[in-house]
């Protein structure tokens, strides 16, 4: 037994005019200082207008959100009271609204008390709409939330709940049309980890199989184009479809080890989220295969690999996501991502030990031991293949 | 010929054979090394159990330092209590319920400090995969 949950979603050119018709009297938008800059917020509020309401922005959500800048988006709305919240940005913004939401909601509750087996009881005040300006971290589609607790230094990934799911995702390629290059890349490589991941995890399920498989195929098509004319609407339409398609998939599902050597990255040596699963990825599947090459075999064939073997499937899926990177002049190893060795090394236990906390570890197809982990982050700094 | 003797699960026995597994299993140690806090396992009836039952672990920094079956009627307190009907054990035994997943589907509750177990997985996880290596009949 098992669920699928999803926001309703609009997507497509002037999806933004549905906003219009979701009702809230009291409007509060949570979004980041670069956004609030640009006219993607000028936009919503527009819109908004349209109809009788309050509105007020918070505009400081922080990159990688920490629990005290959720704390702060969380008193906005209890000073402002308000029946509608929209998240306009990146993942951050969208996660940070989730967690302002149930602080707002449940004021008894405490931000790392939260699990999925925790009973929110949202809505009670107010409901959620997100409109991504990225293509990549899905979680407009999605139950997580990613926040950083600066205390531990670390990414919690177990802030989740199926009431998080945001009443509507609102996909309106306009809002991804001036997102630079790189976070293009990296946007993009997120999301094609998250539905390799989905596709591959333990608790992988028809549903996001199929959402999973799709999206890698957009992705494949349609990334290089975005990235290399940013103007061109159909990729940016296809590859923010991709993202959230991949944001169902996984939530519905589970991302890994990529994900989670990925987090304990971002905390520690503060690679950004997509740069960090992106250099992970072709390293856990190589380290997966061993009892997932089937799976991966079906990922190759649906972008075009022609090979019967599973392992060497496998093997061109992989040399495939490298093509891929550096196409988006992506580094491929840590060490070029501009870690220094001593870095490296300074940090590497504290790597281990944060990816033995992550539950993603342990829905990956092959849970590895503590040592495996160890040799897994050396060959992704050193970009040397698994073998082992 | 090599004749395997199977403990009945719920029982004394079966809960003493799990604390020697456990403790003989050196990656639940080392998963578990920060550890604290004992747990109330729950066994619901069910169509295939007449009558409950809970067992009782103390775990500690990597090691089990006793257990019990709980004499019915005896309040016995924990940090944990992890419970569910018969029949969910039995699958969670023979791996075919993941636990968390278990947790998710309300196949089984779990009360205590949740934050605290979800930054244990590994350690559950082993737990978990320790108790179908017990040789076990079932009721």
């Amino acid at each position: 037994m098992w669920f699928f949950t999803s926001p309703k979603i609009i997507f497509g050119e002037d999806s933004l005019e549905q906003l219009r018709a979701i009702e809230g009297k009291r409007v509060l938008v949570i979004t980041d200082p670069v956004v609030s800059k640009l006219d993607m917020l000028g936009l919503v509020v527009d819109e908004l207008k349209k109809e009788p309401r309050t509105i007020e922005v918070f505009d400081q959500v922080e990159p990688e959100p920490s629990f005290e800048n959720v704390e702060k988006a969380a008193a906005a709305a209890h000073h402002f009271q308000p029946d509608l919240l929209v998240a306009l940005g990146g993942g951050s913004c969208i996660d940070a609204a989730k967690g302002a939401w149930v602080l707002y909601e449940r004021p008894d509750l405490k931000l790392e008390a939260v699990s999925p087996m925790t009973k929110l009881d949202l809505r009670k005040k107010a409901r959620l709409v997100a409109i991504p300006t990225t293509a990549g971290t899905g979680s407009d589609a999605t139950w997580v939330a990613v926040l950083t607790d600066k205390s531990q230094n670390m990414k919690l990934d177990y802030f989740a709940s199926r009431e998080l799911v945001p009443d509507y995702s609102i996909l309106d390629p306009r809002f991804v049309l001036k997102l630079p290059k790189e976070a293009t890349a990296y946007s993009g490589l997120d999301a094609l980890d998250q539905a390799i991941e989905a596709y591959v995890s333990q608790w992988r399920n028809d549903f996001a199989d199929g959402l999973a498989l799709r999206s890698i195929q957009i992705l494949f098509e349609y990334l290089p184009k975005a990235f290399d004319n940013p103007d061109d609407l159909l990729a940016r339409q296809k590859t923010q479809n991709a993202a959230t398609m991949s944001g169902l998939a996984f939530s519905n599902s589970q991302v890994g080890l990529a994900h989670s050597t990925g987090h304990a990255l971002g905390a520690i040596f503060h690679v950004a989220h997509g740069l960090a699963v992106g250099i992970s990825n072709p390293y856990v599947i190589q380290f997966s295969c061993r009892d997932a090459a089937e799976r991966y075999s079906d990922i190759a064939h649906v972008i075009g690999i022609k090979e019967e073997s599973y392992e060497k499937a496998t093997e061109m899926l992989v040399e495939s996501i490298k093509r891929l990177m550096v196409r988006l002049k992506t580094p491929l190893s840590l060490r070029e991502a501009g870690i220094s060795k001593s870095t490296f090394e300074q940090g590497v236990d504290t790597l281990i030990e944060q990816t033995n906390r992550s539950t993603c570890t342990f829905v990956n197809p092959r849970v590895p031991d503590v040592e495996e982990v160890r040799k897994l982050f050396v060959c992704m700094y050193e970009g040397k293949p698994v073998d082992f | 010929m090599m004749v395997t003797y199977l403990a009945k699960f719920p029982s004394e026995e079966w809960i003493k054979l799990f604390m020697e597994q456990l403790n003989a299993n050196k990656n639940y140690e080392e998963a578990a090394k920060t550890w604290e806090g004992d747990f109330l396992f729950v066994i619901n009836a069910d169509a295939e159990l007449k009558e409950p039952a809970t067992m009782y672990m103390d775990l500690w920094h990597g090691k089990c330092r006793g257990v019990a079956l709980v004499n019915p009627g005896e309040e016995r307190k924990a940090a944990f209590v992890y419970s569910g009907p018969y029949g969910n054990w039995k699958k969670l035994i023979n791996k075919q319920i993941d636990p968390i997943q278990g947790l998710l589907t309300g196949k089984f509750k779990l009360q205590g400090d949740m934050a605290k177990v979800l930054r244990a997985v590994r350690a559950a996880k082993e737990l978990v995969e320790t108790a179908g290596k017990v040789p076990t009949e079932f009721a």
